[in-house]
């Protein structure tokens, strides 16, 4: 066991699949020699050799694209796509390839690749480089959307991913890349897919939120705690499919919800979790269901991106609110 | 204006390309120069035939259905069989075919069966779980994006050391997107066994080739990315077989890729959804008539005596008892339960889609 941070979670995560199963590939711009502008790649292609570690030519299509044909035939791809701002050329593959493989051919070929990149802002990058929209991968059937939010659900998630048969966009919260530190044994055990974690128990509120945003809805429920308000805070951790059972077991128990997330707020990934609340848990309901996100707007560039990203006074105030509210 | 510091004239010339042109027979039959090795094989010719006429009665039993509100919307490759049927025939059993939507001739070829190609077309994605080969692709739709997985294809061979080649089939509109491009850049850093093969039937549905590149050739594209690209007359299926076994030879001994521009003409609509005659004039049409595969290897193998009427006859009855089995077997396929759209989703449903699925159940079940 040893104390790592995000992002050499994802190194360990890496190293081990690419140890136990010849047929991990990593190609991505970058990723070899220079190990990952983020480092997540360093030391791969020392150890694993540049057939098996691809520095791909400065093409995010191609590099999707490349990960559905070595799937297909039975690698299992790991491609990276340096920052999410620059992952919508592969949007073609992922609808209308990666995602349905299995279905358009009943299961004779199918897509076991994971696309990795960085999501998110707070680091003070260039334009283009700090957006959250996970929700328009998250529309796709046939894909998983899978965002750790530590250290250690990153190394085990990552695992589970790349062990997974299906298509997986993995997203990586740039701004705790460095900044979450855990204590992770990399014993090769992965985390179960699809699964929410419940991060804190707590009777007076739920609190959902996903990747970056955990932090400080954790700091946030720290300050409730002062008050006596008891938060539950769960990492949905899967949204594509996502554990809606957890969701509403806890909405039942706590009969409030304050959904978290970093991404613009109209038809945010928040909004799906506010509509499953309302079909099926709205007896439980003690007060709306809240939502504190980024706004409708461009994320701003890094002199305003920290008005913009949910503050854990913003969080807290919407918790206060929604306990007040009867 | 100013004279320029040097002339043209002193610039040194760093590069020159060339591109070649390969035919053998010209439209009426006649030889144009030397054949390949494998056409002094009558039977070799013959199959050939026979894999082009089989193909032209598909398509037009295809679009009957289509009119007759039987078949969902359908590509035909008339005045194009050569294209398919040449490459097709050149490739190994283990090589990888990934086909456009009208390369029905090439899947034919190796395997697949006319009534699961209907059912493919018909509307159901069971036509794709084929008795071709489990490893070819399913026909791609967007156009040219399939040329990527050509080059991961490629690239699993190399990692795993197999002697196989990737085969990937688009029309000529194909070249204009940045996928083939970024499939071909990286096929030629890596020589990666892969052939690309443009069908150039001079338009994308109502785009005419002058409007899709300035470039003289599709072929020179290679030149850009590395490798070998050659023109080639995709009427003549002599020519299109040679430089497809060609291709497929040098890429699985490691020489890395090829590209073919096999140079055809779309004598139908782009679709059944298309009328060409809004944008087309059908003296083009007509002219073009002249040039077409099935007439031309006619031409020769009647020459050389290795054809007549009656074995055209017997060849035409044999394709529609063929076709005609297979579209009873098309028509006889029961639509499968509407909740089984979640039966291949995912390896193993999740448990969020499971409810999805009962509830899609019970309402078809009524």
């Amino acid at each position: 066991m040893a104390e790592v941070t995000l992002v050499e979670a994802v190194n360990l995560a890496l190293a081990r699949a690419m140890s136990d199963d010849p047929s991990v590939v990593v190609l991505g711009e970058d990723v070899g020699v220079n190990g990952g502008v983020f480092r997540a790649t360093v030391g791969l292609q020392q150890r694993f050799g540049p057939q098996r570690v691809v520095d791909a030519p400065l093409a995010e299509l191609l590099i999707s694209g490349l990960c559905v044909g070595m799937a297909a035939q039975g690698l299992r791809p790991v491609g990276e796509i340096q920052f999410m701002g620059f992952i919508y050329p592969c949007i073609d593959q992922l609808v209308n390839h990666a995602s349905r493989l299995r279905n358009r051919t009943q299961g004779r070929l199918s897509c076991p690749m994971v696309l990795r990149t960085p999501h998110g802002g707070g680091i003070r990058a260039p334009e283009h480089h700090s957006e959250s929209t996970e929700v328009m991968l998250a529309h796709i059937p046939g894909l998983r959307v899978v965002i750790p939010s530590s250290p250690e659900r990153a190394y085990g998630l990552l695992l589970a991913a790349i062990r997974d048969p299906d298509p997986v966009v993995f997203l990586e919260p740039t701004r705790i890349y460095r900044a979450a530190k855990g204590q992770v044994d990399d014993d090769g055990e992965a985390l179960p897919l699809d699964v929410a974690f419940v991060l804190r128990e707590g009777q007076d509120v739920t609190l959902i939120s996903w990747g970056a945003m955990v932090r400080e809805t954790l700091t946030a429920a720290d300050e409730l705690a002062d008050d006596g308000i008891r938060a539950e805070v769960i990492d949905l951790a899967t949204l594509k499919p996502y554990d809606e059972n957890t969701v509403l077991a806890s909405v039942q128990k706590t009969g409030r919800c304050v959904i978290v997330h970093e991404a613009a707020r109209t038809g945010g990934f928040g909004a799906e979790v506010a509509a499953l609340i309302a079909e099926r848990g709205l007896t439980s309901l003690l007060a709306p269901v809240v939502r504190v996100t980024g706004y409708d707007t461009v994320m701003p560039l890094p002199r305003l991106e920290q008005h913009y990203i949910p503050s854990v006074s913003r969080i807290t105030a919407a918790a206060r609110r929604v306990c007040q509210f009867s | 204006m100013a004279e320029p510091a040097i002339t043209d004239e002193e610039l040194p010339v760093i590069a020159r390309f060339e591109v070649r042109r390969r035919s053998y027979l010209a439209p009426d039959g006649t030889i144009l120069r030397r054949l390949p090795q494998f056409a002094s094989d009558t039977s070799a010719l013959l199959s050939l035939y026979r894999g082009m006429v089989l193909t032209r009665a598909f398509d037009t039993k295809a679009v009957s259905l289509q009119r007759t509100g039987r078949l969902g919307t359908y590509a035909v490759s008339l005045g194009q069989e050569a294209v398919s049927i040449g490459i097709a025939s050149a490739m190994r059993e283990e090589d990888v075919l990934l086909p456009s939507y009208r390369d029905n001739a090439a899947l034919l070829w190796r395997g697949v069966k006319m009534e699961e190609t209907l059912l493919y077309w018909g509307g159901d994605e069971r036509g794709n779980h084929w008795s071709g080969p489990a490893h070819d692709f399913p026909f791609c739709i967007p156009v040219g994006s399939h040329a990527p997985h050509a080059a991961g294809v490629g690239y699993a061979f190399v990692l795993r050391k197999q002697p196989r080649v990737a085969v990937c089939l688009f029309g000529e509109g194909a070249t204009s997107k940045g996928d083939v491009w970024e499939a071909m850049n990286f096929a030629g850093i890596y020589k990666l066994p892969v052939v690309f093969v443009a069908n150039n039937n001079q338009w994308a549905i109502s785009v005419p080739l002058k409007l899709q590149t300035a470039s003289e050739t599709l072929a020179q594209k290679a030149i850009a990315a590395g490798f070998i690209g050659e023109q080639v007359d995709g009427n003549d299926v002599i020519a299109m077989r040679a430089a497809a076994e060609e291709a497929i030879v040098e890429a699985r001994a490691g020489k890395g890729p090829r590209f073919i521009e096999a140079v055809t003409y779309r004598l139908g609509d782009h679709t059944t959804a298309d009328d060409a005659g809004r944008y087309r004039p059908p003296e083009e049409v007509q002219a073009h008539w002249k040039e077409e595969p099935i007439a031309r290897l006619r031409s020769y193998l009647v020459s050389q005596n290795a054809w007549g009427k009656v074995e055209e006859e017997r060849l035409a009855a044999e394709c529609q008892q063929l076709i005609e089995v297979a579209i009873e077997r098309y028509l006889a396929t029961s639509p499968r339960p509407p909740e089984t759209i979640f039966d291949h989703l995912y390896a193993e449903l999740p448990a969020a889609y499971a409810a999805q699925r009962r509830e899609l159940k019970d309402a078809s079940h009524g």
